[in-house]
């Protein structure tokens, strides 16, 4: 028991690369500070055009949308980061991090906000364009607020695949927690930092499952 | 302008460099496909198995899965595999890239199997366990017979989309050098010199996935009448 004790959860290793994990978990936070929005904003996008109900645009929009979720994020990500420098266009790993999580976010996003839009009932269309609303104040303020809600679990849960998500920047040596942890360890030899970056994300992703879990069952009582 | 899409085209879409890389991408194909049907098969056996086992609702097991099931579903894959790859090692566990990538990839579907699992056995109207029972079936037969057919009919749809993101994740073994799809295009692109193969590979994974979604999308309307 010690032994396993003083491999995978060694304190004295765990001190001394704590600073530089910590630097890891700030850049990590940076990125979803950036990531979830980016991806919220274009998902948001996505569906307000798909609302306009112009066929073609919305063809499009199908095989956009299809396009980048049959898409490893992953393999995007090194399309995006490893093949544009190729035709002169130099990305630094952040911007390319940027670029993929706006493809593929948006995507996963704007398919959500679509059922969140066809969720709210016609009439509610109809009485916001009769009261004098113009179609951009109606989706503002009438529609767009009961759609977030009645997809609000659904958008959490998105935005926890997300932040799971910017584990994958570690492949593009951007120095985000994981990429710290593995480089921790392969300088001291020893797994305490993996573990110590698996405690921490648990420690910021535990809650959200939790609260999860108590919207699915909410919903399900509600059916 | 012209001088520019040759460009794109001689990078990206390379006739001769394509037809050189392809057999290695092929290979990792196979890779992908195996991995990704091993997966499935476990992930969802072992979800299935954990909710039935929940059915049964032992207090000190339930506690058990649901920590097992929020832990990972909270966990990234990524962080999933490397562990099972870089530090299980130090307990004289060593796995193989393959290993690795499966069972953590099987470990965090059966997670979420178990979960839409349960969620569809606690919507099966009460009536149908009393129903069965009355009728001489015994506890395990009434769930077996009864109602995990219907819990499993009702979750296809979210069952469907949680298999096709957790397969999408084989591309994550390239981290341990696996040889799928992503780690033979990308030793390819940096042997040619040239990012075709990067192209071959992302063409496989439409060519593999698109087909999944499209038929996931089908499913969807497919079950929605049940509703």
């Amino acid at each position: 028991m010690a032994e396993i004790l003083d491999t995978f959860f060694n304190i004295e290793i765990l001190l001394r690369v704590l600073p530089f994990m910590l630097e890891g978990l700030g850049m990590t936070l940076l990125l979803c500070a950036i990531t979830i929005p980016i991806g919220l904003a274009g998902g948001l996008a996505v569906a307000w055009v798909w609302s306009l109900k112009k066929r073609y645009v919305n063809w499009a929009l199908v095989v956009y949308v299809d396009f980048f979720r049959a898409f490893p994020p992953l393999v995007l990500l090194i399309f995006v980061y490893f093949g544009l420098p190729f035709v002169g266009l130099d990305l630094s790993p952040f911007a390319a991090v940027a670029i993929a999580f706006l493809l593929n976010a948006s995507s996963y996003y704007g398919e959500i906000f679509r059922a969140g839009i066809e969720s709210v009932p016609h009439g509610q269309w109809e009485a916001a364009r009769a009261s004098g609303l113009s179609r951009f104040q109606t989706m503002l303020y009438v529609v767009l607020p009961q759609a977030t809600r009645n997809v609000l679990p659904d958008l959490i849960g998105n935005t926890l695949e997300v932040v799971k998500l910017t584990t994958i920047a570690s492949v593009v040596a951007l120095g985000e927690l994981l990429h710290a942890a593995r480089l921790a360890q392969s300088l001291v030899y020893n797994p305490t930092p993996i573990v110590a970056a698996a405690l921490i994300y648990l420690a910021f992703l535990w809650p959200a499952v939790r609260l999860l879990r108590h919207f699915e069952h909410r919903h399900l009582v509600a059916r | 302008m012209d001088n520019g899409l040759e460009r794109l085209v001689f990078a990206f879409f390379n006739a001769e460099i394509a037809a050189e890389w392809a057999p290695k991408i092929l290979e990792g194909v196979w890779v992908t496909i195996l991995v990704s049907l091993a997966v499935v098969a476990t992930g969802l056996a072992l979800g299935l198995a954990l909710a039935a086992l929940r059915a049964y609702r032992f207090r000190a097991v339930n506690a058990a899965i649901v920590a097992f099931v929020d832990i990972l579903r909270a966990l990234p894959p990524l962080v999933v595999i490397i562990i099972l790859f870089f530090a299980f090692p130090y307990l004289d566990l060593p796995m193989s890239a393959f290993t690795a990538t499966w069972l953590s990839l099987s470990l965090v579907l059966a997670a979420f199997a178990e979960e839409i699992w349960w969620a569809g056995i606690l919507a099966v109207p009460r009536g149908q366990w009393e129903a069965a029972r009355s009728t001489g079936l015994g506890f395990g037969a009434t769930l077996g017979y009864v109602v995990l057919p219907q819990a499993v009919r009702m979750t296809v749809p979210p069952l469907v989309n949680r298999v096709i993101a957790v397969t999408k994740g084989t591309a994550l073994g390239s981290v341990v050098a696996l040889s799928e799809i992503v780690s033979q295009a990308s030793s390819a692109a940096s042997l040619a010199g040239n990012p075709t193969p990067l192209t071959l590979g992302a063409a496989a994974y439409l060519a593999i996935f698109v087909p999944v979604v499209v038929l996931g999308r089908w499913i969807e309307t497919r079950f929605a009448w049940k509703r």
